[in-house]
């Protein structure tokens, strides 16, 4: 007989499973300076590599000398289009269905584009050669105006598709036109708004930014000559898209190539595709046979790899005069850039944007959208956010905005008495998607009232009518916003990348002694899966957290999966990991149920153990049943305990959020400072509060640094003006705000455990919300869409423009 | 290129090396010391995860020539536990705190609070936030590093008054 236990709480707590504050298991390493990130990796024999890039945005290369750079001390080889030619990659796939330059061929079509890759000893006899590769260009006419990329005569960008009509997703109407996409039902919308008593129309620009992580991208390529085997480390959100696709790319076959992501620097959508670094590292040690290194640096970061946004939409909305909602309109101009390098599902050219119904329910909408070509670096990530759900979100709540203004009712009364009732979920927006759960009324009072909105407005009013008055040259904006995202992506129905379904994997194997290892298909960029996903299998498992190792980013060991970014590692690999702890409880339970001699059904889950019904002082811990499982199994069953599960979500997540921000402008000098910001999420299950508080912290920094002055600016020659941290906006300690936190929960009912996904939240509701406070504060004078980044002097223009500076 | 001959001392230990004039010293600190903590985010100064502590000041690594470190005294991330391995009152804050998520600027954001705790034992929110104003965080959004920070400043007083007493 077993000893009398501890209680159940006092088991539970022990465990450290879903819903404690645990602290994380990978700060041990981490704040003694012994994480191991890509650039730490030192090779014997390692060479390194370095690019020459292009000066010019678009211009045609007549010839390349590369004697001088071969020349320099130290130097090993020099590879250009040419030499990439030869083994058929001086072009590469891209995950949207494009193709791209490795290296320049023939021409350039973007500022900082590759041109040559230098190898060397060390990265100063690199860069040294880089700048001594001699290239003379041929200057050709530039855009980088989205808008005018598909006028009459408008610079070919691609030359090599200039005459397809086909693209990878239908017709193309232009040289310079990549796709259409659209959705809902044009008729109908089209329809409605002839028939409305109040519209309105605005062309709402997410302008281009960049993710820029702290760590740039990098890799270290080895290829093993005599095995044929290639090992890849590198900053890989999704190491086995990168091992599939470096494989259909290198023609080495897929179990041949080991793809290994060890800690990663933040990614934010940066670390999602491939880049031309990696392929010709991966060449430079073919051709050396030596271990190679490229490591970009941050001014190559934020000018070539991975821009996000650059969204134009045209955006309208119907209504009644007593403020319902009848129809959304949406017309967006996307600029893709040189190549159509954006990384979205394969099916989805414009990503899961067709979310702008938001929050609201819209009887009707339609959205079109037309990828263009521009002289402007590839990409199209989603930075931080599930593809193209940020620009949605912007685009409907500054439209929800502007319609309250036309309408003069309080932005708040309007989104509330538009918001989709708890009562029509599962509900069903008019361009297709099924939200899963939601209680949005009570987020959005729980919110109002925490930050005693009415008298917010109050004070709003007292101070517009001082500023009226000339006693106060200070306005006052409260922004609101409420969001909906659409993460976890996704069901294989609906998603794949290249035609690999995305679903996400995680294998599980306990011990004898009780402890375990869990691998998975997503790789943690700092969102502390190391101590998440311990937490769910201790919960489900009623095995210690402590005992759990969570291992990602190897792929010879992990399990097929397709990476971390959309907010999709908790509803799909938490799912996986979860369906997982149940295969092994049950087998578990079978186990008991043949030591404590009774049928499996008379036994019950009890925190960490199975117990026979009514007699509970009979059980058989987990930490006991991992023993037996290796000892004494029943007769006929398979010794060991451990599991596998692929796990194709039913469907995506729909988290969502009320934000509000109250924001102080001084409108002499631009200078705006938050005064608050309060952020309610609602992300279904919660698993570490103390994560997820962190998840938010982070995201609406992001979000304050978008919405507040970042922008990769190009100028009219396509000289890229934004490409340094002295350009760039990372907002420092000094003027990020203070941020408010506060949650309901509304599980998911189709995710195991419920869990909808957090990482995102906060940059795809912040965005709006900052916008709209500084917004709300100029619209009392009539004004009503002033652009972001609403950085001070742009925020002194606007108020210029209004005629407030006398 | 001809080298130089630099002696330093790096977390207490006396170090001796070759480096080209050229090197910078995060260069030298990562690939000739093997001392991988602090980091490389923009090599311009703006970022701060190179940050190292030399001669009682927080300085950049990755602006500042290894020839420029000559006769030194440097403390890295790796030099901040005690010889026994137990925590400095940073480290324990920043995990306590929840100050970190990806890792990448926490060794120059801990090495940065140690100068700025050394100058101002207990400082208010504000000092705090203007004093790691030259270190980026691009995951914690700032509020739990000054939470982790405030942490260490009162377990430090409190062993500092205990020692006094």
């Amino acid at each position: 007989m077993n000893a009398i236990t501890p209680s159940k709480e006092e088991r539970a707590e022990k465990l450290q499973g879903m819903g404690c504050r645990r602290k994380r298991v990978e700060d041990i390493r981490f704040v003694q300076g012994k994480g191991n990130y890509v650039d730490d990796l030192k090779l014997p024999n390692m060479l390194y590599g370095d690019f020459t890039r292009s000066p010019y945005a678009h211009a045609r290369i007549t010839k390349i000398d590369t004697t001088k750079a071969a020349a320099v001390p130290g130097v090993v080889a020099v590879l250009t289009a040419d030499v990439l030619k030869t083994v058929n990659l001086a072009w590469m796939p891209t995950l949207a269905g494009d193709v791209q330059m490795v290296l320049a061929d023939g021409k350039v079509l973007f500022q900082n584009q590759e041109v040559a890759f230098v190898i060397a000893e060390d990265r100063y006899a690199a860069a040294d050669a880089a700048e001594l590769v001699e290239v003379e260009y041929e200057a050709l006419p530039v855009n980088v105006d989205p808008l005018k990329a598909m006028a009459d005569g408008a610079p070919v960008i691609r030359e090599d598709i200039k005459d397809k009509k086909e693209g990878a997703h239908g017709p193309r109407k232009h040289y310079n036109h990549v796709f259409a996409w659209q959705s809902g039902d044009k008729a109908k919308t089209d329809a409605v708004f002839a028939k409305a008593d109040v519209t309105t129309k605005e062309l709402i620009v997410y302008p281009r930014v960049h993710p820029c992580p702290l760590e740039t991208c990098q890799c270290v390529a080895s290829f093993d000559k005599i095995k044929g085997e290639l090992t890849l480390w590198g900053t890989f959100q999704a190491p086995h898209v990168i091992r599939t696709v470096g494989s259909l790319i290198s023609k080495i076959p897929e179990h041949k190539i080991h793809v290994i992501a060890p800690d990663i620097g933040g990614g934010f959508g940066n670390k999602v595709g491939a880049y031309s670094g990696y392929i010709c590292s991966i060449v430079a040690s073919i051709v050396t046979g030596r271990p190679v290194k490229w490591v970009e640096d941050r001014i190559e970061n934020l000018s070539t790899t991975a821009f996000a946004r650059d969204f134009h939409m045209e955006t309208e909305i119907a209504a009644t005069k007593d403020g319902r909602v009848l129809g959304l309109r949406c017309y967006t101009i996307a600029d893709h850039g040189a190549f159509d390098a954006c990384a979205n599902a394969s099916k989805w050219p414009a990503g899961l944007f067709s979310i702008i119904t938001g929050s609201y329910d819209f009887p009707t909408a339609h959205v079109l959208v037309d990828g263009v070509y521009t002289n402007k670096a590839p990409g199209g990530v989603a930075y931080r956010c599930s593809f193209r759900v940020t620009e949605a979100a912007y685009a409907i709540e500054r439209a929800m905005d502007i319609m309250a203004q036309k309408l003069g009712m309080d932005p708040a009364e309007f989104r509330r008495k538009n918001l989709i009732k708890r009562e029509q979920f599962p509900y069903t927006s008019a361009l297709g998607w099924q939200y899963d759960s939601g209680d949005y009324h009570t987020a959005l009072d729980k919110a109002l009232d925490s930050v005693d909105y009415k008298a917010l407005r109050a004070e709003q009013k007292e101070r517009q009518a001082a500023f009226k008055r000339g006693e106060t040259r200070e306005v006052m904006g409260i922004g609101v916003a409420f969001f909906t995202e659409i993460v976890g992506a996704g069901p294989s129905r609906n998603c794949d990348i290249l035609g690999i379904a995305m679903f996400d994997s995680a294998e599980i194997r306990i011990h004898p002694t009780g402890t375990g290892i869990c691998r998975l298909g997503t790789k943690s960029q700092g969102q502390g899966h190391e101590t998440t996903y311990a937490q769910i299998i201790a919960t489900e498992l009623g095995l210690p957290a402590d005992n759990i190792a969570v291992e990602e980013g190897n792929t010879d060991t992990a399990p097929y999966g397709l990476g971390t970014y959309g907010s999709r590692s908790t509803p799909v690999s938490g799912a996986a990991t979860a369906m997982a702890c149940r295969k092994i409880k049950a087998k578990a339970q079978m186990i008991a149920a043949y030591m404590l001699e009774v049928h499996d059904d008379d036994l019950e889950w009890d925190v960490d153990r199975f117990r026979v019904k009514g007699n509970p002082e009979r059980f058989k811990t987990m930490t006991e049943l991992a023993w037996a499982a290796y000892h004494e199994v029943p007769p006929g069953m398979e010794p060991g305990l451990e599991a596998i599960n692929y796990y194709d979500p039913p469907n995506f997540t729909f988290p969502f959020g009320a934000y509000i921000c109250v924001i102080d402008i001084d409108v002499d000098t631009g200078v705006s400072k938050i005064r608050r910001f309060y952020a309610l999420d609602d992300c279904g299950t919660r698993i570490n509060p103390m994560i997820i508080e962190g998840q938010l912290h982070g995201g609406l920094t992001e979000a304050f640094g978008i919405a507040m002055g970042q922008e990769i600016r190009y100028d009219d020659d396509g000289n890229v003006m934004t490409a340094s941290l002295m350009d760039y906006f990372l907002p420092t300690a000094v003027e990020t705000p203070n941020w408010e936190t506060d949650y309901t929960v509304t599980p998911s009912p189709h995710h195991p455990i419920g869990a909808k996904g957090i990482g995102e939240s906060p940059n795809v509701g912040g965005v709006p919300a900052f916008s709209n406070a500084v917004n709300d504060a100029f619209a009392f004078l009539g004004s009503t869409h002033i652009a972001m980044p609403h950085d001070h002097w742009r925020t002194w223009a606007a108020a210029e423009k209004l005629g407030l500076h006398g | 290129m001809a080298k130089s001959h630099v002696t330093m001392t790096v977390n207490g230990k006396t170090v001796e090396a070759l480096v080209e004039p050229r090197t910078l010293l995060i260069h030298f600190l990562r690939e000739q010391l093997n001392l991988t903590g602090p980091h490389i985010g923009c090599e311009t100064s703006h970022c701060g995860a190179c940050t190292v502590d030399l001669n009682g000041r927080s300085v950049k690594s990755c602006t500042v020539f290894a020839v420029q470190a000559e006769g030194g005294d440097l403390r890295t991330i790796e030099g901040m536990a005690a010889a026994d391995g137990t925590l400095h009152a940073l480290q324990e804050g920043f995990r306590e705190m929840h100050g970190l998520q990806c890792g990448f600027c926490t060794p120059g954001m801990i090495t940065r609070a140690y100068r700025l705790l050394q100058e101002n034992p207990s400082p208010s929110e504000e000092e705090i936030r203007f004093g790691i104003a030259g270190n980026l965080c691009r995951c914690t959004g700032y509020q739990n590093i000054v939470k982790a920070i405030q942490y260490a400043a009162d377990k430090l007083s409190g062993a500092a008054k205990e020692a006094a007493e």
